[in-house]
């Protein structure tokens, strides 16, 4: 038998793009508005952008990289970019300042600036994300095997996506969840934690999900 | 919830329940849509399958269409191209037919959109109806679904005062967006899989709908569905069809479209892709009714390639609608189409006819890229472009507007 811990209620959320007018044509400008901008396009550039549609996995984990990248041709500066993982700021003006403080040094590095032709702006955006309740609650770590196959792509990315960024110490909301039980869990919340959310879809990772805990709770493996 | 359980096995049962969810709070509630035609269009189209899913929600949904005398139209026709950067004339004495237009407009539809709690005015047609009804009670929202990123500006400065007093506007792509003192949605378009146009179709049907229109299936095709319009560039079409038959034999090319009733150039530009097409047997013009859905479904089905080659786009449905019969497109490397056509993956852009031709080669020599290529696109338009994921986003901006207006994240209980 595991520890008591309170049941888990299952959430969704769903995300509607704003844009906000601001955009860059080279990398001065990008760094400008980067410093000014309203959090919540900081939020979208390395979060939000996660539930957009895409066809090929992502070769960097934010956009401002992949702009880097694809429009101004940086490569240094794109991986440069790539490495900045969210989840080692507490907040998001800690993770804005890292940002600046990366695009500062490679314009130190560089005497000339390349500018974009104007479909290749850099569009800052941001978001309204809406969470609301599926009214689904569970109370053993044994239903999610049940339950993850047919949670929503939002679900998945409020529980283990956004969730990081909600001040559990950029835990998933699955492995926050589970390590109230004690230590039997732990090898469950090790396995969820080599899931990587930023180089796969919510679809993959719902899968990834379920493989994981169908293994984990019936030995099956999928 | 008939009609909703039939994208069930299109979608998936948690995107269904995720709609039911959303719609909770907002069950009751009065919405009005205003547009300028109930038939052509890829708006109209919208509209249709959208009404009657948010009917199914629990929300009370309508439609209505402002109707003006021929000069109205040709007017707006000034702004649609003229949004798209046009430098197009600007005639006051259309602009003040086109302020009557919507003066009367306001005066029939006034009761109804003073009373609704959201309404959404699509494109400039019915744009000044905001300035008209002063005594509105809910949101109003403008949505644009022309690509408005470089627009004539003589024309935009006129439309921005006309939109600016909305409560937020709609565009599809960061890049349409314009300078607003307002909120700026971005929601892309999508289309229906089980409307006419995009459902499965037996082989039979496609066989009899190429014979009555001379399609021969044993030979190469490749098509454009598109009203005759210059930014859809159809006489680009035919020129790529010139160049790429000499390597392709046999190859049928099919310039389908119809008339939208708010369009007056349709029939200008038929006149001129009949000249280009230089008698060319086939060369295969059809002008088609605003409900030759199936018809479209079947030219689609049939072809080896799809083609929508424009040089400005606001979204291209009809490239999203080729995608989801698994064909590779080939389409102009402008606006939306830019979100839908990976290169190598879910088709080729192009620039100009010469490169649409090269493409066009190429697929036609690599029949095994071509299906790759095709399930790619299919699969593509499921994930992102599907009428499930639009009335989503459509669903998330109303409780957005009505209830927690600026907030970035907004928790319901």
């Amino acid at each position: 038998m595991y520890k008591e811990n309170p049941a888990f209620n299952i959430k969704d959320c769903a995300l509607v793009a704003i844009a906000t007018g601001k955009k860059a044509h080279n990398l001065r400008e990008l760094k400008d508005i980067i410093s000014t901008i309203d959090e919540g396009s900081v939020y979208y550039h390395f979060w939000g952008m996660l539930l957009k549609p895409r066809f090929l996995n992502r070769e960097y984990n934010n956009e401002f990289a992949m702009w880097v990248k694809r429009s101004l041709h940086d490569s240094v500066l794109a991986e440069r970019l790539a490495v900045i993982d969210p989840t080692d700021y507490d907040t998001l003006e800690e993770l804005r300042t890292e940002v600046i403080d990366t695009i500062e040094e490679r314009l130190d590095e560089n005497e000339w600036i390349n500018f974009v032709k104007p479909h290749r702006r850099f569009h800052f955006i941001r978001s309204h994300i809406v969470v609301f309740d599926t009214h689904t609650t569970i109370e053993s770590p044994e239903q999610l095997v049940d339950i993850i196959p047919n949670m929503s792509t939002g679900s998945i990315f409020y529980h283990f996506i956004d969730a990081r960024g909600r001040g559990h110490q950029n835990e998933d909301d699955f492995r926050q969840w589970l390590s109230g039980f004690g230590e039997d869990l732990k090898p469950l919340c090790d396995k969820i934690a080599g899931l990587d959310p930023y180089f796969v879809s919510p679809h993959t990772l719902r899968d990834q999900l379920d493989e994981i805990f169908t293994e984990f709770f019936r030995g099956e493996v999928k | 919830m008939k009609k909703l359980n039939l994208y069930r096995d299109i979608v998936g049962e948690d995107i269904i329940n995720q709609l039911k969810q959303l719609a909770e709070p907002l069950k009751g509630i009065k919405v009005v849509h205003v547009n300028s035609t109930k038939l052509g269009g890829g708006v109209a189209e919208i509209l249709h399958k959208l009404l009657p899913l948010k009917e199914e929600l629990g929300i009370k949904a309508s439609w209505e269409v402002v109707t003006g005398e021929s000069e109205f139209y040709n007017c707006t026709k000034n702004f649609h191209n003229g949004l798209q950067g046009n430098a197009v004339p600007v005639d006051q004495r259309l602009l003040r037919i086109y302020e009557q237009t919507n003066a009367e407009n306001a005066d029939r539809l006034r009761e109804k959109l003073a009373d609704a709690d959201i309404v959404f005015i699509h494109d400039p047609q019915p744009a000044m109806l905001l300035h008209y009804i002063p005594e509105r009670k809910g949101k109003w929202l403008w949505r644009c679904h022309i690509d408005a990123s470089r627009p004539f500006r003589p024309i935009w400065k006129y439309l921005r005062s006309k939109v600016e007093g909305y409560d937020a506007s709609i565009f599809s792509l960061a890049d349409f967006a314009q300078h607003l003192p307002n909120t700026q949605y971005l929601i892309l378009p999508s289309i229906d899989p089980l409307s006419e146009k995009n459902i499965e179709l037996e082989e039979k049907e496609i066989d009899s709908i190429c014979e009555k229109y001379n399609i021969d299936r044993e030979r190469p095709m490749m098509s454009q569905i598109s009203r005759f319009d210059r930014f859809k560039d159809p006489i680009g079409v035919i020129k790529a069809f010139k160049l790429a038959k000499k390597f392709t034999p046999g190859l049928q090319l099919v310039l389908a479209g119809g008339g939208a009733t708010d369009d007056p150039e349709g029939e200008a530009v038929l006149n001129e892709v009949r000249a280009a097409a230089d008698g060319d047997p086939d060369v295969n013009i059809l002008l088609l009714p605003p409900d030759a859905h199936r018809i479209i479904n079947a030219i689609q089905r049939a072809s080896d390639i799809v083609l929508q080659k424009s040089v400005k786009e606001g979204f291209g449905l009809t490239v999203t609608e080729g995608m989801w019969k698994g064909k590779p497109l080939i389409g102009g490397d402008t606006g939306g189409i830019r979100l839908q056509v990976i290169n190598h993956h879910t088709g080729f852009l192009v620039n100009s006819p010469e490169g649409a031709a090269l493409r066009i080669r190429y697929l036609f020599n690599h029949r095994d890229k071509m299906i790759e290529i095709g399930n790619n696109a299919r699969e593509f338009v499921r994930e992102n472009f599907l009428i499930t994921r639009h009335l989503r986003e459509y669903l998330t901006l109303m409780l957005a507007m009505l209830h927690y207006q600026d907030k970035g994240r907004i928790e319901l209980s």
